[in-house]
Formats: structure tokens, sequence, C-alpha cells
């Protein structure tokens, strides 16, 4: 190779590198100036997302802060991370909110919260983020039909077992008009949930925050 | 070039979205509702006009073959700073976004203005190409949105809260009420239709005054006249 062919090369090579040096430059300086606000930004979508669940009146604690992230195949397949957040009121447990997958759905992993009371009763369940046919299946979303709501008060034991089923298949819960494969997801999810909390209650509430009970790392908020 | 013909060419004759038809992945995906593709329209808009402004400022330097991995360097920086801005500022909007503000490097239209335009002009009308071209984007899904959300869901402006705050809510506009919801406009297949018939408009449109502006043939007199 000519010595020209070389500094050619050396040249565009140092362009290109300042090029990078600079970008970098700028979202170095960016990423810092907006850091603080991102993140107080999503803390305060899913605080949102959890006082739907639960009314701020009843505890006193931070719940973002007071979380626990979990791994259970049997409850809550296909890997997924569960988190934990823990409302208490004077230390005491009050009720504690899953985030999790409903995996069964018609597309995709359906995420939800459930916040289930001490007693092991539902303080409501809300759909996050799914990717459910339009028209359809979306009547899961709060803002579209009641359908959600319908889980509030509801336990293990109310109804039995049986009943933890949509209509169709001879349980209480309603489906939609050609969309049955969606709720009965939800249905199925929420149930496996309450029963892990109920054979897990006294390990949910006592494990130390911020840890994984079993070693999950932590879920991401 | 004067800027009136750049901005006649971003905007209409070489429309980004119904003309030359780069950036459809976006422009179908977004279009479900107006708010969502004015988010994403002015987002692309920004992209553009930086990136041509940053391509324009180093179009001396840059040896020929490094200028496209050096596009994409700059349009990624550009693109990430933007996204961030967006996460901090419009946060709401950019959760419904989502993967489509990072996607918007691989808009083709993007490095497509920085190769044809940029690096070949000036730094200012580099940033007035890129705005004219961001416009002529942010028209196409702004009609697309419009359309399929009056045809799917009767209503216009819905969501506005995500862009604009509580204000926002006094925005939407319902056109149709007791709407049933027309499933096919909301799915992907209506982003496909609906894109279609705004570019057999705007080709109509655009026959239409050609022939109006252009001479009369014999035969067409004679029919005229006939």
């Amino acid at each position: 190779m000519t010595e020209r062919g070389r500094a050619t090369i050396l040249k565009s090579a140092a362009a290109l590198g300042l090029v990078a040096v600079i970008g970098s430059a700028l979202l170095t300086v960016v990423y810092h100036l907006t850091a603080d606000r991102i993140e107080a930004q999503e803390r305060r979508v899913v605080q949102q997302q959890l006082s739907r669940i639960l009314p701020p009146g009843r505890y006193d604690n931070q719940l973002q802060d007071d979380r626990i992230a979990f791994r259970d195949e049997a409850h809550f397949p296909q890997g997924q991370t569960v988190t934990a957040y823990r409302a208490r009121a004077a230390g005491q447990p009050v009720a504690l909110i899953f985030r999790f997958n409903a995996v069964n759905g018609y597309n995709g992993a359906i995420q939800l919260l459930a916040g289930v009371y001490g007693d092991g009763s539902l303080a409501g369940v809300r759909v996050i983020a799914h990717k459910e046919t339009p028209g359809l299946g979306d009547g899961i979303e709060e803002d579209r039909s009641d359908w959600v709501l319908g889980f509030e008060g509801k336990s293990l034991t109310r109804p039995e077992r049986a009943g933890w089923a949509v209509r169709r298949d001879g349980g209480d819960f309603d489906q939609f008009t050609g969309a049955t494969i969606t709720p009965r997801a939800i249905v199925n999810a929420v149930h496996s949930a309450l029963e892990y909390f109920s054979q897990h209650r006294d390990e949910l509430f006592n494990a130390p925050a911020g840890s994984g009970m079993m070693a999950g790392e932590d879920g991401s908020p | 070039m004067s800027y009136r013909k750049i901005f006649h060419d971003g905007l209409w004759q070489q429309n980004t979205g119904l003309v030359v038809l780069l950036g459809l992945c976006p422009l179908l995906a977004v279009t479900g509702t107006v708010v969502n593709a004015i988010g994403l329209g002015l987002a692309t808009t920004l992209t553009l006009v930086f990136s041509n402004l940053a391509v324009s400022l180093v179009r001396g330097v840059l040896r020929p073959e490094i200028r496209i991995p050096a596009y994409v360097l700059i349009i990624a920086s550009v693109v990430t700073v933007i996204q961030l801005m967006m996460q901090a500022w419009f946060h709401d909007l950019y959760r419904v976004l989502g993967i489509f503000i990072p996607l918007i490097v691989t808009n083709c239209a993007i490095i497509g203005r920085a190769e044809a335009f940029a690096s070949r002009n000036r730094p200012l009308p580099a940033v007035i190409d890129g705005l004219a071209t961001g416009l002529g984007f942010c028209l196409a899904l702004v009609l697309l949105g419009a359309l399929r959300e009056i045809v799917g869901r009767g209503t216009l402006f819905s969501q506005a809260q995500l862009m604009f705050g509580e204000v926002g809510e006094m925005m939407q506009i319902t056109l149709v009420p007791d709407h049933p919801g027309f499933l096919l406009a909301m799915l992907p297949p209506g982003a496909f239709i609906g894109l279609g018939l705004l570019i057999a408009a705007r080709s109509w449109m655009d026959g239409r005054t050609r022939q109006k502006t252009a001479p009369r043939t014999v035969v067409q007199i004679h029919e005229a006249q006939a």
C-alpha cells in the first residue's frame, strides 16, 4: 500500500472517530440532563397504575421502595419475573400487588397487576399492556369495559374453584362476544396468583425489600 | 434551488409518505389516531432538521467512503437525544409510540435526505429541506391518522392529553356519537387501504392541476366545442 493510501485511510478513520466522539459527548450530556426527570416520570406512571388498584389512603409506605421480585414456574409460567409491591399501614401488612403476565392470551403475554388484601380477597385487577385484538379482546381494558372490575372482592373461596372460569367453561366470569381466549387467560392467571399468595403469604410480606425471595434479579418497575 | 421549490417538493411533489413511499413501517403502524400521528410526525421532523444540519456542516470534511457510516452515527445520535427528551417531557406519549421512536433511525427518508440533499447544500437550505420533508411526512401521517380515527372510532384527537396534558382532554371531538367501532380501520389492513386511498387521491389531484395548466390538445378543443 502506498504512503498516500495509508494516510487517506487514517484520515477517514479519524474523521469517523471524531463524529462518534462528538455524538457520544452529546448523548452523555443529554442523558445526565434528563435522567432524573425520566426516573421521576417512570415512578409516576407506576404509582398511577398501583393507586388504581389500591387507594393510597389504605397504606402509609412507599410501594415502589417496598417491593420484591421472584420466579415460580408453577404459578407464573414461562420464566417470568414477578414483582410484588407490599402495602403496609403502621408496619402491618395490608395488601400486596403482583405485577405478572397472563401467558395464554390470544396474542402474546398480557401484563397484569393484581392486588390482594391480607385476607386473600382481591383488591382489584388491571391490564397494563396487551396485544389482543382491538375491538374483540380489548374489553379487558378498564377504559373500554367494566369487565376487569368484576374481580374486586373475589377470592379463592368466592367463588369456589369451579367458578374460576369463563361462563362458556361453566364458570362465573363473563367472556366477550367473539373473544373467549383473552378473558379465560386472565381468569386463570389471577387464580394462580391468588393460589400462590395463599401458600406464601408470610414469606411474601417478610422478605426484605429489594431482595429476590428466590434470588431472582430485581424486577424493573 | 428556491426555498419555495424545496417546500413544494417536501410537502407535495416528493412527499415521503405518499410519493416516495419511504418510512412506511411507522407510517402504517402508529396512525391509529391523530395524536399518535402528530407525535411521530413531529419527532421525525425534528430528526430530519437536525440530521440535515449536522450532515451539511460536515459535508466538506467527510470522504465519500465513510459518509454513510457517519450519517448513521449522526442520525442515531439525534434520534437518541430526541428519545431521551420525549421520555423526560412527553412520557405518556412516549409510552404509546414506544419502539417507533428509536426506530426513526431506520426511516430511509432520513438517510435519503442526508445523502440526496444535505450533503450537497449549505446548512440553511439543508435545514429548510429537513423541515419541508418532515412536515410532508407529518402531513401524510396526520391524514392517515384522521382517516382511520374517524372511520374506526368516530372521533378526532382522542387521547390528546398524552401530548397536551390536561387541556388535551377537552380537545377530543366526537364526530359520530355512539360509534360502534369499525375494526378494519383500526387494524393493519385498514392502514394499507387508507394509505392506498390517500395515494390515489393525491395522484388524482396532481393529475387535475396538470390538466388545467397544460395546453389543451386540438382534439380536446374540438370536443369542448362539440
